[in-house]
């Protein structure tokens, strides 16, 4: 029963909030807000696609601008040679994201702790030469895209990609909930805390984990692929720029992983307190006051926003007060 | 008298040998385990012991040598699908999910090993808990529990998977004599439910009064396999305690 209401507040929650973002594409003449607003949403979603391999699993990924840029160039590579629209360049883009999770998964799964890690930052580099070269896609130099003709109800391209986002959030969001509630999540927290005694319990260790890497990379690429849109440019030093792993993996931990809300209010937390930086001092501030919160958060609140809030959720997270 | 097929071997070990580097931890080794055996499992530190076990719940793969359980060969079957079999096992130190409750570690074993709907798991699960006397723990972080707890729930999480075979890897270990018969009336207990107990051990009378049979190891190779008295009374097993 409880678990019921629990599910129909969510999607009620879920049905107000892309209303809400409908609404205000609709009324809401001046396009700044959606611009800055994009940003954070789709800090949102990488936040938490990266949360389900990063925390439920405790494999700390360092290649999300791997699976970000491949979601980029796929959309732009696409783009290029069909002209697809926008929905087939994301989708395109979750399927080479989860090909390329389940591959480096079957690489570097085997691999423990900080290994793991540095298998992941050797898989962006790879991936980035690979494009450098790649002239198709406009190589080191990038490439210009021009934007199509928008499509209705929307009258400008940046609010359409500004929903469009929205729903890869709530998509995001929707999957990490469930994996959270089922089987899987509670293998995957088995592993987390013990990966032999989860073995020896029955938890199919690997199988979980390459499940857990492809969603979150398919994630990771879905919610990457509109940025060559949204910026009308793509080049691969900004795609695969590390900021996007460092971002991701700062906001998920300083919301706290137990929990798919936790990243949620780490990317709106560091999300917007980055646009307003942005805007009021400089952008270079951003990675400052990063690296500032985190070190806080580390300290002062390891389990991070949700185990400042819930007490059980330190619990959950393994904490001992 | 039984059929052939009720007499059949449990656990088949076969010619099993284990080196690490230089070392060889197990010698070809060959043992047959009966079903519902209560089986002790001997030998100074080093000897080997937990490597067998290792090798029996899939943590090692054996380089000679092979596993049958049930008739079915396991030798190569990762842990998870000797877990689904029904071989589970608790660790000498303790490996609790640590961000988890009693309960849901419990849970894990029920989900993944043990078939079963959903609903009745958790009902399950108490039924177990209630077992092992930690009904009161359920809602407990596993992080939070005594030692003797965490023992008892290693066993209550083995007995999840709703094994045929359950090794117990010195559940005992730095208990008080109080909380070694706790412990050791629940083994018994088990083993009279059909289930067959391997217990590794080094309290010598926890071992006598458990094991129908035991098995002495020292330096990977078997010194003495029969009765716990004659066993106990063997010249070399009492020297490889003791030294010469």
């Amino acid at each position: 029963m409880n678990k019921r209401s629990h599910s129909i507040a969510f999607w009620a929650a879920v049905a107000v909030f892309l209303v809400a973002v409908l609404s205000m594409t609709q009324i809401v003449r001046n396009e700044y807000p959606f611009f800055a607003g994009y940003v954070i949403l789709q800090f949102i979603a990488l936040a938490v696609a990266w949360s389900i391999l990063g925390g439920y699993a405790g494999y700390v990924n360092f290649g999300t601008n791997a699976f970000f840029g491949v979601g980029v160039y796929t959309a732009v590579a696409l783009f290029n040679a069909t002209g697809a629209p926008l929905v087939v360049q994301i989708a395109a883009a979750a399927v080479v994201g989860m090909t390329l999770g389940f591959g480096v998964g079957l690489l570097t799964l085997r691999m423990r702790g900080i290994f793991f890690s540095i298998a992941t930052i050797a898989l962006a580099i790879i991936i980035e030469t690979f494009v450098m070269n790649w002239r198709f896609v406009g190589g080191a130099a990038g490439i210009q895209i021009q934007r199509p003709p928008v499509t209705a109800p929307f009258d400008s391209y940046v609010k359409m990609l500004f929903f469009v986002q929205a729903v890869l959030v709530v998509i995001a969001i929707a999957i990490a909930r469930y994996i959270q509630n089922s089987r899987i999540g509670r293998g995957l927290q088995a592993l987390r805390d013990d990966e032999l005694a989860a073995e020896c319990t029955g938890v199919p260790t690997l199988r979980l984990k390459l499940i857990a890497c492809m969603i979150s990379g398919a994630l990771i690429s879905a919610a990457g692929a509109p940025a060559a849109m949204y910026l009308q440019y793509a080049d691969p030093s900004s795609a695969f720029n590390l900021s996007y792993s460092v971002s991701a993996l700062a906001m998920a931990l300083i919301g706290g992983t137990a929990h798919w809300i936790g990243p949620v209010l780490g990317a709106i937390l560091l999300g917007s307190t980055q646009q307003l930086l942005a805007v009021t001092i400089s952008s270079e501030v951003n990675v400052l006051v990063l690296g500032i919160m985190l070190v806080l958060f580390v300290v002062g609140a390891p389990k991070g926003i949700i185990g400042l809030l819930r007490p059980r959720y330190r619990l959950r997270a393994g904490g001992k007060q | 008298m039984n059929t052939a097929a009720a007499d059949a071997p449990l656990l088949q070990v076969g010619t099993l040998t284990r080196t690490f580097g230089g070392f060889t931890a197990l010698d070809n080794i060959s043992v047959d385990i009966r079903k519902g055996e209560r089986f002790g499992l001997i030998g100074p530190n080093g000897s080997g012991k937990t490597t067998l076990i290792n090798c029996i719940s899939g943590a090692l793969k054996p380089q000679v040598g092979s596993v049958v359980f049930c008739g079915e060969d396991i030798t190569q079957l990762p842990p998870h699908l000797r877990a689904r079999r029904g071989i589970a096992r608790s660790f000498q130190i303790p490996r609790p999910f640590r961000s988890m409750t009693v309960l849901e570690n419990l849970m894990v074993g029920l989900d993944f090993a043990a078939a079963g709907s959903a609903a009745a798991e958790e009902e399950v699960a108490m039924s177990i808990l209630t077992r092992m006397g930690l009904a009161s723990k359920a809602g407990a972080a596993s992080d939070t529990l005594s030692q003797v707890e965490l023992r008892k729930m290693e066993l209550a999480r083995a007995m999840a998977v709703r094994p045929k075979l359950l090794i117990s890897d010195e559940a005992m270990a730095g208990l008080s004599s109080s909380e070694v018969d706790e412990v050791l009336d629940l083994l018994i207990s088990l083993g009279e439910e059909d289930i067959t107990i391997i217990m590794i051990e080094h309290i010598m009378q926890a071992v006598m009064r458990f094991s129908e049979r035991v098995m002495c190891l020292d330096a990977g190779k078997i010194i003495a396999l029969g009765a716990p008295a004659e066993v106990m009374a063997n010249k070399r097993v009492q020297e490889a305690y003791l030294g010469t």
